[in-house]
């Protein structure tokens, strides 16, 4: 059994080197990026504008407001980088499954999706299912992103979100992923964008755990 | 009606809400335990989980509560699991519900099944607590983590539960452990949620 003394308490001030932290408010604000209407991608890289991606936090939280396409059954994704946001390809192992249902109550169910889930692959991972781009259809989502800083162990995700199908079939998509992306090497940038066309609308917040 | 004083808005409302109480990081720990600052203070308590990593292989992270400051666990609860997994290798991946559920069982829940030892491999996800103190109702939990399991290849696995303890006792304390075997690193932070 573990014991004060084979265990770190970090509300020890004077054994804590985040002693400060405690009590104190924890979900901090990093940064807000609003769409400019016309985006091809949103980024956040460490270091750049403002944006703390490092070991600064153990966690991370993206909170997906409102985003909305440009195309219809366009899928929202992301990947990360570990060169500084020059290259987005990390491999990553993960899943997909959603439930869904349609606005004239004829269909409805929960499916595992083998279309949006990786096995090391290095391109976008899905956040949602491709959506409609009505002018009141958006995706919202949060992605949680763990300790992308460490150097040991992979870096893991989940996420869940949700949004309108694809403007031919009016209903919504509720989404759950969750993975690793499979690199001891330390993450520094994350990029979101949809799969064909620009992000037109919406807000990402980028929230540091203390 | 409700209008803006009383509505909170959520996910923005966390922000300055979410208070970090205690911070424990594994060393080779049989059991890591909370056993003060939980009470009225808040309604929920989140427990975050960074890179739990077991010293055996194709064991499961669970947990279990106390209503009396941590002498004991072993409170009756019921739950339901279910999993997503996707093979390194492409292996067909799927979603299923899972035999780790209880019955009003008084053993250790899980919430992180069949964590691999690989020295890369790790589990990281969350833990919700509702209410713990309240003395009128069951006490809700809701989890869900990403980890790396034992196959070789290893899959991906989005292990999701959510159960109550079928107490209306308050809750105390609460306590993660491996279904054998150590915690061999890793870091839980416990947060109150105002």
């Amino acid at each position: 059994m573990a014991t004060y003394s084979s265990i770190r308490h970090n509300f020890s001030v004077a054994n804590s080197s985040t002693s400060s932290q405690i009590g104190a408010g924890a979900m901090k604000l990093i940064k807000s990026i609003d769409s400019d209407g016309s985006d091809s991608t949103i980024s956040f890289v460490d270091g750049a504008s403002s944006v703390v991606l490092d070991n600064t936090y153990k966690t991370y939280i993206f909170e997906l407001i409102n985003i909305h396409p440009e195309s219809n059954d366009a899928y929202l994704k992301f990947q990360c980088s570990i060169d500084g946001g020059s290259n987005y390809n990390v491999a990553c192992t993960s899943t997909f499954f959603a439930s869904y249902h349609l606005e004239d109550d004829s269909g409805a169910g929960l499916n595992y999706d083998t279309n949006l889930d990786l096995a090391q692959g290095t391109g976008f991972m899905s956040i949602g299912y491709g959506g409609s781009n009505l002018g009141d259809a958006c995706e919202v989502s949060r992605l949680w992103l763990f300790n992308p800083s460490n150097t040991t162990f992979v870096k893991h995700f989940t996420l869940s979100g949700n949004g309108n199908l694809k403007a031919a079939i009016h209903g919504n998509n509720h989404n759950f992923a969750g993975g690793y992306f499979n690199t001891t090497s330390a993450i520094d940038a994350i990029q979101f964008k949809f799969a064909t066309d620009e992000i037109q609308a919406g807000t990402i917040k980028m929230y540091g755990i203390a | 009606m409700a209008t803006y004083k009383s509505i909170a808005y959520s996910p923005l409302s966390n922000a300055g809400s979410q208070v970090l109480l205690e911070e424990l990081t594994a060393s080779t720990s049989a059991t890591m335990s909370f056993t003060s600052k939980i009470n009225s203070t808040y309604k929920e308590y989140l427990f975050e989980f960074i890179n739990i990593h077991s010293g055996t292989d194709d064991k499961h992270l669970t947990f279990q509560v106390s209503t009396d400051g941590g002498s004991s666990y072993g409170l009756t609860l019921t739950n339901s699991n279910f999993s997503a997994r996707h093979q390194e290798n492409d292996g067909t991946g799927s979603i299923a519900y899972t035999d780790n559920d209880v019955a009003q069982g008084t053993g250790f829940a899980v919430i992180a099944e069949g964590l691999g030892d690989e020295n890369d491999g790790s589990a990281s996800g969350y833990l919700q607590l509702y209410n713990p103190s309240d003395t009128t109702f069951v006490k809700h939990y809701i989890s869900q983590f990403s980890l790396m399991n034992f196959s070789n290849p290893p899959q991906a696995v989005n292990y999701f539960t959510a159960g109550y303890f079928n107490t209306t006792s308050d809750i105390d304390a609460i306590q993660f452990k491996m279904s054998s075997g150590n915690i061999d690193a890793g870091t839980i932070k416990m947060y109150g949620i105002n």
